[in-house]
């Protein structure tokens, strides 16, 4: 490489020393998912999907997703109702906007709360190793023994029915927003903090880990500004593919009754005694169950370009 | 081997203590379960109490982990309230077997959970049958017949039911199976239930109410695990040994279903090992919908009656089971693949 003071060397290289400039590894990451047609196609949906939540808010204003008019119980679909009605007469078209919004910052929420602990567990665990490490891990397979479901229920009711109502923006929400935010981040955080760990086994006996120490670099640094960005790949697919498992979760515990509860409307919590309803009215418990549908789908679709994009070997099944 | 054995059941031990520790610890603040017995008639404070001190709930919670645990035979406890412990325990705790008492129903525990287990085990035996023979089908024929149309239907269809929630498509093959074939006056299929009460709980007519319960479950699992098949079908066909089999001039048709089949099935056994414990978990949303009188219904109700016991049951149950799978997922791995030698 010649430096810029010196321009005219480079006109003299011989032409194949002149080929494009080396793609640094997102680039390359890029191209790798611009080819993943379905990543491209879930990316396209989830944005959509976002327009439609937070876009249909300009639409109809909360009120109007939480007016009810008794008189027009369960009316099926039509032009002033698209989606219909529910069993109290909110209009269910203005309640999948709006617990959509719901639906998708419970899901990004609670994935940040699972990986600030699956990062911590498993750096923790990876870097020191010893006693910790298997004090952590522990820990993981003992969380990983139960499955979420119940973990889910039985936290829903140890944390359940004690914050109060939270004022943000204008909009009244629900307390039990946050409390699945935290139950959904804590039940699902050991499958990130067995990856990290892994990533941390391997990466610490690099040799500018070494170097690092050397240089008596302290442990935090080493940690966070040393491992951490190499083994971010990782855990971005993970994260990716947690905001779905968690939009799935809040589905299931409202569904079940135990999550958010109304008046702020879930996907999940749309659809809990829909069932009683199958035969009467089945746009109460279609709509819903099909925009989760599509939520998942796209984003498990980019969390399978995401892992190709970034790790060329590791395909997945 | 028989050392492995011992050495991965003395790791199990541990671990459940571990998790029964969690889960008591979570139990604590499920909710008042006493608030909860009187039914219609408000409790007076001096039954209050007294209720409290005879379920011991008045005990910190070491000393109601100790007696869960242990049980409390072996020592006194104040039951009349004067301060003074003289009525011996009767609970023998759950190291010798005893769960102890339903708080909601007075049933033992193990009594409790044996009624409805069967339930629970026939809805999910039955799914993962109906798993593992269709994959098997399916994920053969897409690896014989790689790019072929339906090899690329499987594949849509695989990411499609594994984002599936289960109420979703239980909700939908009801309302098409169950409502509208009954509308258009095919044969239709029941949706709740396990039998109909006229007619009785015959075999017939729990098959009858079991299809869509097991359709339901099946489809989610069912694409997953044919991709499964068909990758490691498509690794085995291209061995060396098959081409060996193929030169020799074996019949195609014991190449793929002898020689091939039988090491692609090998990786299966892990998935269904780990899986099988897991679908009980999978049963509570599938039973409330369907209302099957199962497991997963029963801890719905005795939790929001908080009735410690049986949900205390029920999870260490479940954990129990995740631990054995996996042991025995190792042990009939190395028995089928005689590759593997685990360490002693």
């Amino acid at each position: 490489m010649q430096t810029s003071s010196q321009p005219t060397p480079v006109m003299l290289l011989p032409a194949d020393e002149l080929e494009t400039p080396p793609l640094s590894p997102g680039q390359l990451a890029w191209r790798r998912f611009r080819r993943h047609k379905m990543a491209l196609f879930g990316a396209v949906v989830l944005i959509l999907l976002f327009v439609y939540a937070f876009g249909g808010a300009l639409i109809f204003p909360e009120s109007y997703a939480n007016y009810t008019d008794t008189s027009l119980r369960l009316s099926p679909p039509s032009a002033k109702h698209p989606f219909g009605t529910d069993t109290i007469g909110r209009d269910v078209l203005a309640r999948t906007i709006y617990g959509g919004q719901i639906s998708l910052i419970i899901g990004l929420l609670a994935v940040s709360i699972e990986s600030l602990i699956g990062i911590l567990v498993g750096a923790l665990a990876g870097y020191y190793g010893g006693f910790l490490d298997s004090l952590l891990m522990r820990i993981t397979e003992a969380m990983l023994n139960i499955p979420e479901i119940f973990l889910l229920i039985v936290m829903a009711k140890f944390f359940g029915g004690r914050i109060p109502e939270i004022h943000l923006l204008g909009r009244v929400f629900s307390g039990s927003v946050i409390v699945i935010v935290v139950i959904i981040g804590l039940t699902s955080w050991m499958y990130l903090a067995r990856i990290v760990r892994a990533e941390f086994l391997s990466i610490k006996e690099n040799e500018f880990v070494l170097a690092a120490r050397a240089t008596g670099t302290s442990n935090f640094e080493i940690i966070f500004r040393h491992i951490l960005p190499n083994s971010i790949a990782p855990i971005i697919v993970s994260a990716t593919l947690g905001v779905a498992n968690a939009i799935l979760a809040e589905a299931y515990i409202s569904f079940l009754g135990l999550g958010v509860q109304p008046p702020t409307a879930t996907w999940g919590n749309m659809l809990d005694g829909a069932n009683n309803y199958l035969e009467s009215a089945p746009w109460l418990w279609f709509f819903p169950g099909l925009l989760i549908l599509l939520t998942v789908l796209s984003i498990n679709f980019l969390g399978d370009g995401l892992r190709d994009a970034f790790d060329p070997h590791s395909r997945a099944v | 081997m028989g050392r492995y054995i011992i050495k991965r059941l003395l790791q199990g031990i541990p671990l459940l203590f571990f998790i029964s520790i969690i889960l008591f610890v979570l139990m604590m603040n499920m909710g008042d379960p006493v608030a909860t017995m009187g039914g219609r008639r408000v409790t007076r404070a001096s039954d209050y109490e007294r209720l409290r001190r005879q379920l011991g709930l008045d005990k910190p919670i070491y000393t109601q982990y100790l007696y869960w645990l242990i049980g409390n035979d072996w020592t006194k406890t104040d039951v009349d309230g004067d301060g003074i412990a003289e009525t011996p325990g009767t609970r023998r705790g759950v190291l010798r077997g005893d769960f102890g008492v339903s708080l909601v129903t007075r049933k033992p525990v193990l009594q409790v959970i044996g009624e409805r287990l069967p339930n629970t085990l026939i809805l999910m035996l039955a799914s993962e049958f109906v798993i593992i023979v269709g994959s098997l089908l399916v994920g053969v024929y897409s690896a014989l017949r790689q790019y072929s149309v339906l090899d690329h239907i499987v594949t849509a269809f695989s990411f499609i039911g594994y984002s599936m929630p289960i109420f979703f498509i239980a909700l939908l093959s009801m309302y098409v199976f169950g409502v509208l074939f009954k509308r258009w006056g095919l044969p239709y299929l029941p949706t709740v239930g396990m039998f109909d009460p006229q007619a009785g709980k015959t075999a017939a007519q729990v098959l009858w109410h079991m299809v869509l319960p097991v359709l339901s479950i099946s489809i989610i699992s069912f694409a997953a695990y044919s991709r499964y098949i068909r990758s490691t079908m498509l690794e085995v066909l291209g061995q060396d040994y098959i081409r060996t089999a193929r030169a020799k001039g074996l019949p195609r048709r014991e190449v793929v279903y002898v020689h091939a089949l039988k090491n692609a099935s090998l990786p299966i056994v892990t998935v269904v090992g780990l899986d099988l414990p897991l679908l009980l978990g999978g049963a509570v949303v599938t039973e409330r919908i369907f209302a099957w009188p199962g497991m997963g219904r029963l801890f719905l109700d005795h939790v929001s009656r908080s009735d410690l016991p049986v949900v205390m049951g029920i999870l260490m149950m479940i954990a129990t089971a995740v631990v054995v799978f996996q042991i025995l997922t190792d042990i009939v791995y190395a028995w089928l693949d005689p590759r593997i030698r685990y360490e002693k």
